[in-house]
């Protein structure tokens, strides 16, 4: 059938500022794959799969007593760690308004967890307050700015009935804080699961937690072993609504400090040695002035700094628009409009799988099965990202109230549901950018050389001028990314706020 | 809120407790954690009776939290490679290589290849793995990268990274020989002495998997202590330590070393492997 729509109409779509945006970051993504290696190198991946797989079908009991106290210890790290950046972070959101707390928060926050947490050993050493601290400052830095938004978007109508002399801490806790409540609560939780896959992954740098076992199992071809502990931890963190009740929440933060175990003593003069000697760039330690600061830093920024954002930022693109494809192919699994309640369930299963799977443990695994490439830190983001997003708009979808006479199926999907949906995936998406870039910054740790091998391999070399000077640079990065993807948002007038956007 | 600051200040409080009296060892993740139980439960058990004090091993996961730990003074003994030693000797006062295994003295790197490769053993690098892959162990290991990445940068006129394709660090070498064995890699550089024990234990699959080049001889592996554990412990400490560890001839502990016994050693047995860090940019 021929159109009836003039041709400069039927093409004008293209133009609309959503698709463009959208074509943009797709064109990208494509020039980055063909510039990234996204080879399977290993001879058999199938059959180690297969093998890997039989693991987690038939998980194996054994070690089931260790890893019941690695699972106490995951969560009291991440309770220890959340409560006291739940804490913190309400502090900051009351002064977010100055400028330097912001620029601050934006900072801390840019830092992932592992990085925090190979600062923190150089001093700290394998001391409960290393994992607790990792988790706690980036996580206080993220409360700062979505506390903030919060209390923004909150009605001031309480707080104009008070008295003018009311003090600053008791209006905000009588006039503000009750009406706020469920939503602070519900970001809350949301960021104490985010905290349990923190605390797990910390075990791959040494705290006694859920990764510490995984690693050690999986490093053996133990996959009965891997399988037993993925499934407690898919578990807990499924059955998260059923245990984490506001009041059990306060016995579980009083109890949670007496379960991080004991570590080895801390020796403070480390933390002197740290700042005055450890990190001053060597050509300073040495004495060799500014010019040799010039060259060290030259060099470090050249051949480490540069081919490090490279691959950082192919592969963030990528796993970008993967995830996107991803979670657009999934929501239907898990909405009304597409499939009855009772064939939800798979799809709620499917998705909760890979979004309580953190990514760092997803690449590791195909890791190890692949070879290395850049296939599976790439897959491992877009699961994991993918199912996230997939899971926000799949809910959102079943809110939408579509017209009696609409066609079902593929013509609705594409187009009645997708359009719809369109502007909330597109700032979801945005949203994860920054999430996705610190992330992949990390997996460089298990050897793609994404910054995080760089920074790496400084520690490796007890060179932590180096490692800091590379943090910094990645920090910077992020910072970038996630004012970009705000510019972005911005202009597009996605103005969803992540607090909105988080709490699942 | 009150909760969470309760909570919150009894956790200081906690985090802030020390306690101390125990001597406490670690070792360089070089194999399967499983390997490293099998060796150091009961090696801590041995020097626990032997010295009649509490000892405690502590599992790390990277050659850097080894050294960082001894470093820190959160570990007082260690058992390290040659690198790692000297790395953290240099970083502690006084801190001494106490004991090496016989073998130390001598200790050699094999090349191995996938059989895909086609590399036939020989008496020099064979050029053609020029554009493969390649896995060294941990990066700061000695048998496992600063050795071989020195003998091939002197073969080739450059940088490993500059001669393969890919360059990667498998983290141990129980892992480097699973990598290579699968075909992952094309080749790998490993401990001879592991190499040794999975090939006597049937573990290795030859018909994928050969040594096709020995490094020279170089000396390696060694416990050392810290210069302070005196003055905690008591005068002569590291002394009873030393003769400890040379007394030490349970041939299960020491198999589980893969070494026949152990004999003393000094820091300056580890001045040619200074000397090559530096050369190779691992150490300034």
């Amino acid at each position: 059938m021929r159109s009836t729509r003039p041709e400069h109409k039927r093409w004008s779509v293209l133009s609309a500022p959503l698709v463009r945006t959208s074509l943009w970051l797709l064109g990208i993504a494509l020039v980055c794959v063909w510039l990234a290696d996204l080879q399977i190198r290993s001879t058999a991946p199938w059959s180690e799969l297969a093998r890997f797989g039989r693991g987690l079908i038939q998980p194996d009991f054994a070690t089931f007593d260790t890893a019941i106290v690695a699972l106490t210890r995951t969560l009291a790290f991440a309770f220890t760690g959340v409560g006291a950046a739940a804490v913190l972070g309400m502090g900051l959101a009351l002064i977010f308004h100055y400028r330097v707390v912001r620029i601050f928060c934006a900072f801390v926050r840019s830092i992932h967890e592992l990085f925090w947490a190979l600062i923190f050993l150089q001093f700290f050493g394998l001391h409960p307050i290393t994992g607790v601290l990792a988790i706690a400052l980036p996580y206080a830095a993220t409360f700062g700015r979505v506390y903030s938004e919060i209390l923004e978007e909150g009605d001031r109508g309480a707080v104009e009935a008070l008295s003018a002399h009311s003090g600053l801490i008791s209006i905000f806790w009588y006039a503000r804080v009750p009406d706020l409540w469920a939503h602070l609560t519900s970001y809350t939780s949301y960021r104490f699961e985010c905290g349990m896959r923190s605390s797990a992954v910390l075990g791959f740098v040494g705290m006694p937690t859920l990764g510490f076992y995984l690693e050690s199992s999986y490093a053996e071809g133990q996959y009965g072993e891997v399988g037993m502990i993925l499934l407690i931890f898919l578990i807990t963190i499924g059955s998260l609504r059923l245990w984490l009740r506001p009041k059990l929440v306060v016995l579980y933060l009083l109890a949670a400090p007496f379960l991080l175990g004991a570590g080895l003593p801390i020796v403070w003069g480390n933390a002197t040695r740290f700042f005055t000697v450890d990190i001053i760039p060597s050509p300073l330690r040495n004495g060799e002035g500014v010019a040799g600061l010039a060259s060290w830093l030259g060099d470090l920024l050249l051949y480490q700094a540069l081919p490090g954002i490279g691959t950082t930022l192919v592969l963030t693109q990528i796993a970008l628009v993967g995830t996107g494809i991803v979670a657009l192919l999934t929501f239907p699994l898990i909405s009304r409009l597409f499939v009855d309640r009772f064939r939800q369930v798979p799809g709620h299963g499917l998705l909760i799988i890979g979004r309580s799977v953190p990514e760092y443990l997803l690449a590791y695994i195909l890791l190890q099965l692949w070879g290395p490439s850049m296939l599976p830190a790439a897959v491992a983001l877009v699961i994991h990202n993918g199912a996230i997003i997939g899971h926000l708009i799949g809910r959102q979808s079943s809110t939408l109230r579509l017209r009696p006479d609409v066609v079902g199926g593929f013509n609705c999907y594409t187009y009645e549901v997708v359009p719809r949906l369109y502007r909330s995936f597109l700032s979801f998406l945005l949203y994860r950018w920054e999430i996705i870039m610190r992330e992949t910054a990390i997996l460089g740790i298990l050897g793609i050389t994404t910054l995080g091998f760089y920074v790496d391999s400084a520690i490796q070399e007890l060179r932590f001028d180096r490692a800091l000077v590379l943090i910094f640079i990645t920090a910077l990065l992020n910072i970038g990314v996630d004012s970009l993807a705000r510019t972005i948002r911005w202009q597009l007038r996605l103005r969803t706020t992540p607090a909105k956007l988080e709490a699942v | 809120m009150k909760f969470f600051w309760r909570a919150f200040a009894l956790n200081l409080l906690l985090i802030l407790h020390v306690h101390a009296g125990v001597l406490v060892f670690t070792a360089i993740p070089d194999e399967d954690e499983s390997k490293l139980k099998e060796r150091f439960g009961p090696m801590s058990e041995y020097l626990s009776k032997t010295l009649d004090i509490e000892v405690r091993y502590v599992p790390v996961k990277s050659y850097a939290a080894a050294v960082s730990a001894f470093r820190n003074g959160q570990v007082q003994l260690a058992w390290f490679g040659a690198l790692s030693g000297v790395q953290a000797r240099s970083t502690v006062l006084n801190s001494q290589a106490l004991a090496q295994g016989v073998e130390d003295q001598a200790f050699w790197t094999y090349l191995i290849a996938h059989k895909s490769t086609g590399l036939k053993a020989g008496d020099v690098i064979d050029k053609s793995m020029r554009g493969m892959t390649m896995t060294f162990g941990s990066k700061s290991s000695t048998s496992g990268r600063l050795i071989p990445e020195f003998y091939l940068t002197e073969r080739f006129g450059e940088s490993p990274d500059k001669v393969f394709e890919r360059v990667g660090y498998s983290g141990n070498h129980s892992r480097t020989l699973r990598l290579v064995e699968s075909g992952s890699y094309d080749i790998g550089a490993i401990n001879y002495a592991v190499w040794e024990r999975e090939l006597a234990a049937g573990n290795i699959d030859t018909d994928e998997v050969k040594v096709i080049w020995k490094t020279p001889a170089y000396p390696n592996y060694q416990w050392s202590i810290r210069g302070d554990v005196d003055g905690q412990f008591g005068a002569g400490f590291s002394d009873k330590v030393k003769a400890a560890l040379l007394a030490m001839d349970d041939p299960k502990l020491l198999q589980s070393f893969a070494r026949s016994a152990f004999i003393p050693a000094q820091n300056s047995d580890y001045a040619p492997i200074k000397r090559t860090a530096k050369q190779v940019g691992l150490i300034d």
